[in-house]
C-alpha cells in the first residue's frame, strides 16, 4: 500500500467542536468553530440543549404561575425576570402598587445585580486560570444569597415577586442585614482590583482582545454592560424608569474600548453604582402595605404589553398577548443572553481559542436564558 | 536603549501585580478567622436555617390528630406542576346531607418547585413550608408524601 505524503507546506481550514460540554461555555452551549491555525475564522452557536418550552408552557399557566417560570431562564438575575413579568400584568390589569413595594423591588433588584456580578466575577477568573477569585466572589454572593434566603425563603429561584406585589413583607433585621453587607462589600470590592483587574496575566488577556464596535452593538441588539462597554447606552434603568429608578441617582457605567477589559470594567464600576443606589434607598422604606389584593383568577383586558426591565446581563423584556382568559394567548421573553450571543461570532472572528474563552466569559452567557 | 528599560520596567510592573495579588491571599492565610467556609454535616446541630426558608410542603396537626384541611382543592388548581392531588371522600352528615371531605392530601415533592403558590392560596392556611431541606432517598416513590396523617380530622368551625 502506498502511503500519500500530507502536504504540510499550506494550512487548511478545519472544524472543531467546542461544547456541549466544556467548562468554559457555562452550560451546555456547543459552538462550531472553523479554525486555521489556531486562528478563529468563524463560530456558529448551536442550542437548544436545554430548551424546555417556557414560552409554551407559560400559554397553560395562570398569570401567578408564569413568575416562577421566569426564575429558571436567568436563573442569576431571578429577580428582575419576576419583576418583569409582574410589572406587565400590572400594567394590563392598570393598577399602582405602593410605595414601599417599588422601593423595596429596587433594592432586591441591585443586590441580585451585585450577586450575579460577583459571581461572573468569580467564574471570569476561573475561565482565565485563577481559582482563587471563584472562592472569593462566592464569598460576597453568599452573604447575598443568605438576605435572599431570609427574606423569601429561596437562595436562587426566588419567585419574591407576585402581580401586586410582593410575596411576603421583609423581615425585621432586612436593613441591618443590607448595610452589613455594604459595609463588607465597600472593603472587599477593592479586593477585587488587587486580585485579579491589575493582574499582568489578566490584563494581558484582556486588554484589547474581543473588539465590539458600537455600530455591531447596535446591530446585533447587544445589551446591557456589553454595550456599554462599546459605548451604547442601553440602560432601561435611565431610559424607560420602572419601580423606584426615577427617584435615585445613578451613573450609567459607559466605555468606548468595547473589549474584554472594558466588558470586565463595565461590570466591577455597576457594582460600585448598584452599591450606591441601595445606600439611597435603604433608609427611606416607605411604610405601607407590601401586596395589593388581586382577584385569585387574574384575566388581562384584551390587548398586548410590553414591559423591559434591566437585568444582570441585559435588556430583558416580556411580551404578553392576552384574550381576556385566564392564560395568556401568546408569551415571548425578549433575553438579553440570546442576543448577546449573536454578536459571538463578530467579535471573535480573528481571535485565539483562548481568547474565545475571555470573550465569552465577558459577554456572561446563561445558556437557560438563551434556550428558555 | 529605551526599549530595553521599558523591558525591564514591564517586567518590574508585571511581578509587582502579581505579588500584590498574593499578598492579599496572604492576608487571608495568616487570618484564618475570616474564612467562611462551613462544615455542613458536622455542623448540624448549629445550622441555622431562616424561618422562611421553603424546604418542604407540610401540613401542621394539633396534639389530637386534627388539622386545617377542608379538601377544597384551591392548593391543587394553584399549584403549575401538578405535584398536589386531592382526593375526596363523601360523608354523611347526622342531618342526612353528603359533605365532601378530605380523604388524601397527595404532595409529590420531586415535582415541586417550591413556589409557595398553594400555601397562597390555601384559605384556612392549612399547609406550611418547613425548612427541612434534606430530602435525599434512595427511593423515588419516597417522595410521594400524604400530608394528612392517618385518622385525622377537620379542626371544628373550619368550614370552607
Ligand atoms: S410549592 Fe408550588 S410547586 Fe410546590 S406544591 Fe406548592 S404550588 Fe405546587
Ligand atoms: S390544603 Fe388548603 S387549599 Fe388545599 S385542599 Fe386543603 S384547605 Fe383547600
Amino acid at each position: 500500500m502506498k502511503i500519500e505524503a500530507i502536504d504540510t507546506s499550506e494550512t487548511k481550514e478545519y472544524f472543531i467542536n467546542m461544547g456541549p460540554q466544556h467548562p468554559s461555555t457555562h452550560g451546555v452551549l456547543r459552538l462550531l468553530l472553523t479554525l486555521e491555525g489556531e486562528i478563529i475564522k468563524n463560530v456558529e452557536p448551536h442550542i437548544g440543549y436545554v430548551h424546555r418550552a417556557i414560552e409554551k408552557m407559560c400559554e397553560k399557566s395562570s398569570f401567578q404561575q408564569i413568575i416562577h417560570l421566569t426564575d429558571r431562564l436567568d436563573y442569576l438575575s431571578c429577580h428582575m425576570n419576576n419583576e418583569a413579568v409582574c410589572l406587565a400584568v400590572e400594567q394590563g390589569l392598570e393598577m399602582d402598587v405602593p410605595e414601599r413595594v417599588k422601593v423595596i423591588r429596587t433594592i432586591i433588584d441591585e443586590l441580585n445585580r451585585i450577586s450575579s456580578h460577583t459571581l461572573w466575577w468569580g467564574v471570569m477568573g476561573m475561565d482565565m486560570g485563577a481559582i482563587t477569585s471563584f472562592l472569593y466572589g462566592f464569598r460576597e454572593h453568599e452573604m447575598i444569597t443568605e438576605i435572599f434566603e431570609e427574606t423569601c425563603g429561596a437562595r436562587l429561584t426566588m419567585s419574591y415577586n407576585v402581580p401586586g406585589g410582593l410575596m411576603f413583607d421583609i423581615p425585621p433585621n432586612f436593613q441591618k442585614m443590607v448595610k452589613d453587607f455594604l459595609f463588607h462589600f465597600k472593603k472587599k470590592l477593592p479586593e477585587y482590583d488587587t486580585l485579579l483587574s491589575n493582574n499582568i496575566i489578566f490584563t494581558e488577556r484582556t486588554k484589547g482582545i474581543g473588539y465590539l464596535s458600537k455600530e455591531n452593538a447596535i446591530a446585533f441588539g447587544v445589551t446591557g454592560p456589553s454595550a456599554r462597554a462599546s459605548g451604547f447606552a442601553c440602560d432601561v434603568r435611565k431610559l424607560k424608569p420602572y419601580s423606584a429608578y426615577h427617584k435615585v441617582n445613578f451613573k450609567e457605567i459607559i466605555f468606548t474600548e468595547g473589549d474584554c477589559f472594558a466588558r470586565y470594567k463595565a461590570r466591577i464600576d455597576e457594582m460600585w453604582e448598584s452599591v450606591s443606589i441601595i445606600e439611597q434607598l435603604i433608609d427611606n422604606i416607605p411604610e405601607g402595605d407590601y401586596f395589593v389584593k388581586t382577584k385569585a383568577v387574574i384575566k388581562l383586558p384584551v390587548g398586548e404589553y410590553y414591559q423591559s426591565v434591566e437585568s444582570a446581563r441585559g435588556e430583558f423584556g416580556v411580551y404578553i398577548v392576552s384574550d381576556n382568559k385566564k392564560n395568556p394567548y401568546r408569551v415571548k421573553f425578549r433575553s438579553p443572553g440570546f442576543a448577546n450571543l449573536s454578536a459571538l461570532n463578530k467579535i471573535a472572528q480573528g481571535c485565539k481559542i483562548a481568547d474565545l474563552v475571555a470573550i465569552m466569559s465577558t459577554l456572561d452567557l446563561v445558556i437557560p436564558d438563551i434556550d428558555r | 536603549m529605551n526599549e530595553v528599560t521599558e523591558y525591564f520596567s514591564d517586567i518590574f510592573k508585571g511581578v509587582r501585580s502579581l505579588l500584590k495579588g498574593m499578598s492579599v491571599t496572604g492576608y487571608y492565610f495568616l487570618h484564618p478567622k475570616e474564612i467562611i467556609t462551613q462544615q455542613y454535616p458536622e455542623n448540624r446541630d448549629v445550622l441555622k436555617v431562616p424561618e422562611r426558608f421553603r424546604g418542604e410542603l407540610v401540613m401542621p396537626h394539633t396534639a389530637d390528630n386534627q388539622h386545617r384541611c377542608t379538601g377544597c382543592s384551591a392548593c391543587q388548581l394553584a399549584c403549575p406542576n401538578g405535584s398536589i392531588i386531592i382526593v375526596s371522600d363523601r360523608v354523611e352528615t347526622p342531618e342526612g346531607k353528603k359533605k365532601k371531605v378530605i380523604d388524601k392530601h397527595v404532595y409529590n415533592l420531586a415535582m415541586c418547585t417550591f413556589c409557595n403558590l398553594c400555601v397562597r392560596a390555601c384559605p384556612t392556611d392549612a399547609i406550611v413550608m418547613s425548612n427541612d431541606f434534606e430530602h435525599a432517598t434512595y427511593d423515588r416513590g419516597e417522595l410521594i408524601k400524604i400530608l394528612n396523617q392517618p385518622g385525622s380530622k377537620v379542626l371544628e368551625g373550619i368550614e370552607e
